[in-house]
């Protein structure tokens, strides 16, 4: 196979180049973020770091991390590097789970972003005769801005389609003859599901190639989406606070994404001690961008638990990799005392053959924890009697045991009774925080 | 011999009966017979109508969760002891009644049982076989 690449100078580089390219970034990146940051030369003054002290990579282990917790305190402007007259684009986070983050962007920083994301893209086997269908929402979240964006970069036929609207999004796919689909892979999912309601064939479609994130989701989901749209499945990832999606994007090997390391520098450290752990380990996430110039982040905590590994990789990217993230711990929920991803309950229902269409709800009833999965039957669940559903519920709650350690309530419901997300799929309702626990 | 009955997944929320209903009385099928089986979370409404295969589809186009399910219908004498000489005749064979209703029509002759068992084949050559008479698909039609 041809090997494909949107900037081969930089993806294919050298280790030891992309190292120190890394090193010369990250020291005028500090000493820019120092002078220019009051909040962040605050924490570092507090540490008794000075620019000055930061000379390789590894010093790096000197600075203070910041949290969402930070850039939420911080908000609008802590964060805000140049004057706002060179800044030309404002992107937010969700806020679902409390104020906002807003992110600014200077013109080399969505050029810096877009890239990104058309590195994706193309490594996703997309160039100018593609037709890229973007059905990420546009506006405020960066999902639709940034694959426009890409795919502009890499000349491809972009249809910004924004989330919503099935119907629409499926005679704009059939009829325009769509190769690349963009979107969250619950949405992809609900695409697939709704074009077989209508008749359609995987083989009916044009689409060759989809590249999901924006939200966790299993290798199970992964080989469901790609049987029911007939096409091969990347994984995106990215956050508003570091630019957006494309930080680190998946190649045809499939085996975890290539982080941009130009652009930015990746950490994993011990989530509880904040002590950086070697190449292969466990733990959390932490980003630095190298050349941001409005709304540059040091050691920025994303929360997400993943591994790196910078193996070699046959596409010819030299860039290091992250697993998929094994749930943002943002996600994670302690039910009973025990920690739960949505992504292992996911897990558990795809590999039982069914849809990944479930609904998670956690209550506290007389301080004990309630916890209960509300998953859509599938046709042969159904019969006349309730024993029957009652015997499958038993199934899928022993697989959970397994998995989880603990013993959820299973719930059958009917088939299409659990809402359909258009965008990030709403699967966890935790009653318990609207009570005020401390979980 | 045997009939069809519908089984209709109803969750435990305000209106999905009337969903259920409606569709039915919008395709002009009429309800002979029903039962109910109940859990905590869900029902399970079961119904002989007049024509299925209608009903089926109004319900399907509905987006109610339908499955159909092959049943023994009886016509017995109705008065007492009726009832009795078929279970017994079953329990005499060995074959268990997993749930059964009744009904009646205007006839006053007759009363009619639905009953759901095993194995239809078999259940059906023991109660002719013991003069017990059954109710077929075109018997129901014409009731």
């Amino acid at each position: 196979m041809q090997k494909n690449y949107y900037q081969p100078e930089a993806e294919t580089m050298q280790v030891e180049d992309i190292k120190k390219l890394q090193e010369e970034k990250l020291i005028k990146q500090v000493k820019y973020v120092y002078d220019n940051v009051k909040y962040y030369r605050d924490l570092m003054d507090e540490r008794g770091v000075k620019p000055e002290d930061i000379t390789c990579l590894s010093d790096i282990s000197k600075l203070p991390f910041l949290t969402k917790d930070d850039l939420r305190e911080a908000y609008p402007y802590g964060m805000l590097a140049t004057d706002l007259k060179n800044c030309v684009r404002i992107q937010s986070t969700s806020g679902t789970t409390g104020k906002r983050v807003v992110a600014f962007y200077t013109q080399n920083d969505i050029d810096m972003w877009e890239e990104c994301c058309a590195r994706a893209i193309v490594a996703a086997g997309g160039s100018n005769e593609d037709v890229v269908q973007v059905c990420y929402g546009y506006g405020l979240f960066t999902g639709g801005p940034g694959l426009n964006g890409g795919s502009h970069k890499v000349g491809s036929l972009t249809l910004p389609m924004s989330s919503g609207n099935t119907n629409r999004q499926i005679q704009f796919m059939m009829d325009l003859n769509a190769t690349i689909l963009c979107c969250t892979p619950s949405y992809a999912a609900y695409i697939g599901e709704s074009l077989k309601e209508k008749g359609y064939k995987p083989e009916d479609n044009k689409l060759k190639a989809g590249i999901f994130g924006a939200e966790p989701w299993t290798e199970e989901m992964r080989r469901d989406i790609e049987k029911s749209l007939g096409i091969k499945a990347y994984d995106i990832y990215g956050l508003t606070e570091t630019s957006g999606p494309g930080v680190s994007f998946e190649c045809e090997e499939q085996t975890g994404m290539h982080i941009n390391e130009d652009h930015f520098y990746a950490e994993i450290i011990d989530p509880d001690t904040g002590e950086v752990l070697p190449e292969g380990s466990k733990g959390e996430l932490v980003f630095t961008s190298l050349d941001k110039e409005a709304f540059p982040l040091l050691r920025y905590r994303t929360r997400d638990i993943t591994i790196l590994t910078r193996e070699k990789c046959s596409c010819g990217r030299t860039f290091i990799k992250m697993k998929k993230p094994m749930g943002r711990s943002d996600d994670m929920m302690i039910i009973r005392g025990v920690n739960v991803f949505p992504s292992q309950i996911e897990a558990v229902l795809l590999n039982l053959g069914y849809a990944p269409n479930y609904l998670i709800l956690v209550d506290r009833v007389n301080n004990t924890d309630t916890f209960e999965i509300q998953v859509e039957m599938l046709p042969e669940d159904f019969s006349d009697t309730p024993k029957v559903i009652t015997k499958k519920e038993k199934k899928i709650q022993s697989a959970m045991k397994e998995m989880l350690g603990i013993n959820p309530t299973i719930r059958l419901v009917a088939p299409k009774s659990i809402t359909r997300s258009e965008g990030k799929a709403v699967r966890v309702i935790d009653n318990r925080k609207k009570i005020g626990i401390n979980i | 011999m045997a009939i069809k009955q519908l089984s209709i997944f109803v969750e435990n929320r305000e209106g999905t009966l009337v969903t259920v209903t409606d569709a039915i009385a919008k395709a002009g099928v009429d309800i002979r017979a029903m039962s109910v089986a109940d859990t905590n979370d869900f029902g399970i409404f079961r119904l002989i109508v007049t024509d299925t295969v209608k009903a089926k589809q109004a319900l399907d186009e509905a987006n109610a969760f339908v499955s159909i399910t092959e049943v023994v219908a009886v016509a017995l004498e109705d008065k007492p002891g009726s009832l009795a000489k078929v279970v017994k005749t079953l329990a005499d064979n060995n074959i268990n009644i997993e749930y059964m209703y009744a009904f009646i029509t205007v006839s006053k002759q007759f009363a009619y049982v639905v009953l759901r068992v095993e194995n239809n084949e078999e259940t059906e050559k023991i109660l002719v076989e013991n003069g017990i008479k059954l109710v077929t698909e075109e018997d129901m039609e014409k009731l």
